[in-house]
């Protein structure tokens, strides 16, 4: 809302600018001098620029005269003149509230059906899954992959190796808060001869070859360390989102290189809230999708 | 007395040199949005690094060259003078490439502000800021000096140029420099949204628009050797546009936090922009009426005509494109790309080059250029080149619009955002030829201009005489 001197200033600059264009074209009629219409105004610039005193087209008035008609019409209409609210009353909030008022209630005869289901049901609906589909490819196919399979950095879904939890209820926390996964950068802690063992005792973990004395003096450091996420025998805690290290699936690379950079810098992985944007409509059927991905 | 030359030379060959360079630039983006691998992992190769390099170069190298360069001829020549302040001219055109170079290094190097068309950092921004002053003290200089009565309608525009540009650079750039390289805005949320496009419309209206307005006010009559038509038009289209386009900026964010009556009024006074637009399309299009005959000698008078079209084609377009309903379609997608490119190119680009075609013959005392027929080619290169550019982009840009609000009954989108990326994509390729032919035309008037300005010494011309009318009617 603006005070009472912003809001006169606005209405009368408005009303102001839009009358003076008026007042131009009517001034420009008024100095009409037949004389020197076709023969010019009688200058020459250099040497051979000169120029006629043509009236202004007719058309051309018209359509300037219609475009400051209809601004007047509009701004009755519509908000522009300061706090005026225009007789329609139309605002852009209302606008948009009205038409996802009415896409809730379109939506409502397709996911009524749906709520008495479990989620194994929704996981052999037809529909269910080409709507979990759909949703799939709107919200999380930008990071996951359209197949789900994800890339360096984002969970491949479709594998049943879980970071936070494969459960129904599990990724519905997931969907409807999101994650933040932390992995603190320990280059300070391990001491600069502790990076490579570390990196070697953590690739024996999976079945990589690895230096064995350095993956022996790296394996004391883990079970000191690095035990406290990823567990004793490295198979990780979905609690807090830590991998399991054991099983060959890697989220940053299996590279040597990789793991080194993940203890030296850390790694934050970040899984967006979709409780605010998704109903809960929306993220059930999204939940036996993303179920449906591991399973098939 | 003799006119000054030499600094309109300069400027002159530096239009043509950074229209190929920042066509170039345009040519790889557009390839990399057809095939992004095309970035090679550089870096300073991206898209988003090489995009503020390819719009700060046709804008403001390409088409500032241009008009600096033309004013400069145009000011001596229409107040019958030779150029206030000679020495302060050289500092315009060497402060200005200086400032071209600053750009050229530090966009790659990814320094930016962030904000569209005002990405340099502070320290280019005062030294933008210097030499405008400067330009306007030998501009305004030169007007005062005039021997004749009355200001021809070419410096008026001109002078409108100057002065607003002045006023939009330095408020939308007040920042608080943190680092030499790094700076933030004073304005924040929707007021620094709000001043943002205040200055984005307005770099479109009075650099993109009154600069080239003036252009062809000067350049077109002298070319077609007839009166301009209307002198009343040119002063009602002149007002009503200078006080109307300072209004269009909100319809750069309907639908956003902005207030609605800003949004409103930013819709409305556009509308009312399209009768004062289009008083410079008639007033250049009938100045050619009575030698029509002459578009079939003279290549020059083609690029004119074709670039009044454009510009009155732009300037439906944009009006139309600022009504809530159609903006609520069109905005975000490439139909803007397309809109913004038949103003640049089909606009801008057309008559800066026919303007080029016609000055440069002139400052060495000759009628036409060395190849009439390289200008001839040059004009159908580059026009098709518009004509595949622009109608690719519309095409993409409405079907973008309605595959983007296309939903099903379920709530979900019809097309997910990567399908609606690869139905445009045969576009791109379009786009990148339409881009690739008006470049061609570009390396064939760098041949030409070096023909045409390296054939010998340019000789120097006699101020015309003092001119003092009695008032006109």
């Amino acid at each position: 809302m603006l005070n009472s001197f912003w809001n006169w200033w606005v209405v009368i600059i408005s009303v102001g600018s839009i009358l003076a264009c008026w007042w131009l074209l009517h001034w420009t009629k008024g100095v009409s001098d037949e004389s020197n219409e076709k023969s010019g105004t009688g200058h020459v610039w250099d040497e051979d620029i000169r120029e006629l005193n043509t009236p202004l087209p007719r058309w051309w008035l018209y359509l300037f005269n219609i475009t400051i008609v209809f601004a007047f019409v509009y701004l009755a209409i519509f908000p522009g003149l300061g706090n005026f609210k225009g007789f329609l009353g139309w605002t852009q909030i209302e606008q948009y509230d009205a038409e996802m008022a009415s896409a809730t209630a379109a939506q409502e005869s397709v996911y009524a059906r749906f709520r008495d289901m479990d989620p194994s049901a929704l996981m052999a609906d037809q529909e269910a899954r080409e709507i979990g589909g759909r949703l799939f490819g709107n919200n999380c196919a930008m990071c996951h992959g359209s197949d789900g399979r994800g890339a360096k950095g984002f969970p491949n879904l479709a594998d049943n190796d879980w970071q936070w939890g494969g459960s129904y209820e599990q990724i519905m926390f997931t969907l409807q808060h999101g994650r933040i996964a932390a992995m603190p950068p320990f280059a300070a802690v391990v001491g600069e001869e502790g990076v490579p063992e570390v990196v070697a005792y953590v690739q024996t973990l999976s079945g990589q070859k690895a230096d064995a004395e350095l993956a022996a003096a790296g394996k004391a450091r883990f079970q000191m360390i690095c035990m406290a996420c990823h567990g004793m025998d490295g198979t990780g805690n979905q609690a807090l989102g830590a991998p399991n290290l054991t099983d060959d699936i890697w989220l940053y690379g299996s590279d040597p290189s990789d793991i080194e950079y993940a203890i030296r810098n850390g790694r934050n992985g970040k899984m967006p809230v979709f409780g605010n944007t998704l109903s809960e409509d929306h993220r059930r059927l999204l939940a036996a999708y993303v179920m449906g991905l591991s399973d098939s | 007395m003799t006119y000054n030359d030499k600094v309109v030379r300069q400027f002159v060959v530096m239009t043509v040199i950074w229209g190929i360079v920042g066509m170039l630039v345009g040519v790889i983006i557009a390839a990399q949005l057809w095939l992004p691998v095309l970035n090679f992992d550089i870096p300073w190769l991206t898209y988003s690094r090489l995009r503020p390099l390819h719009t700060n170069a046709v804008i403001f190298a390409f088409g500032g060259s241009a008009l600096i360069g033309t004013s400069f001829y145009v000011v001596q020549r229409t107040c019958h003078v030779r150029l206030f302040a000679g020495g302060l001219a050289s500092f315009v055109f060497w402060g200005w490439q200086l400032v071209i170079l600053a750009a050229a290094i530090s966009l790659p190097l990814g320094w930016t502000q962030g904000k569209e068309y005002a990405e340099l950092e502070w320290p280019i921004d005062i030294l933008i800021t210097v030499v405008w002053v400067a330009y306007a003290v030998v501009f305004f200089g030169t007007i005062i000096k005039r021997r004749v009565s009355h200001i021809y309608v070419a410096n008026w525009f001109y002078a409108a140029f100057i002065i607003t540009i002045a006023l939009l650079h330095i408020v939308n750039n007040l920042s608080l420099p943190v680092t030499m390289t790094k700076s933030y805005e004073i304005y924040t949320g929707s007021v620094d949204a709000m001043v943002q496009w205040w200055y984005g419309h307005n770099a479109v209206g009075f650099f993109l628009t009154a600069g080239f307005l003036a252009m062809m006010y000067y350049f077109v009559p002298k070319q077609a050797e007839g009166p301009v038509y209307s002198y009343r038009l040119s002063i009602v289209h002149f007002w009503a546009l200078i006080a109307i386009y300072m209004w269009a900026g909100p319809h750069h964010l309907h639908y956003t936090a902005l207030p609605d009556w800003v949004q409103s009024l930013g819709m409305v006074f556009s509308l009312i922009l399209l009768a004062p637009s289009w008083g410079g399309m008639i007033n250049g299009v009938m100045t050619l009426s009575g030698h029509w005959h002459k578009l079939r000698t003279d290549p020059v008078l083609k690029f004119m005509i074709v670039a009044l079209s454009f510009y009155g084609m732009s300037t439906f377009e944009g009006p139309m494109m600022s009504i809530k309903t159609v903006n609520a379609l069109s905005h975000y997608t490439d139909w803007t790309i397309g809109h913004v490119h038949s103003g640049a190119l089909g606009w801008v680009a057309m008559m800066t080059i026919g303007s080029l075609y016609s000055l440069m013959p002139r400052l060495m005392g000759n009628k036409v250029m060395y190849s009439v027929k390289a200008v001839d080619a040059h004009f159908w290169i580059a026009t098709i080149g518009i004509v595949l550019y622009i109608a690719s982009m519309w095409i993409a840009g409405v079907m973008q619009g309605l595959m983007w609000r296309a939903f099903n009954d379920d709530g979900t989108l019809t097309y997910t955002f990567i399908e609606t990326i690869a139905a445009t994509k045969p576009y791109y390729a379009i786009r990148l030829l339409g881009g690739l032919l008006f470049l061609a035309g570009m390396f064939i008037m760098a041949w030409n201009t070096l023909k045409t300005l390296g054939a010998g010494k340019a000789p120097e011309f006699k101020a015309a005489e003092p001119a003092i009318w009695g008032e006109h009617a």
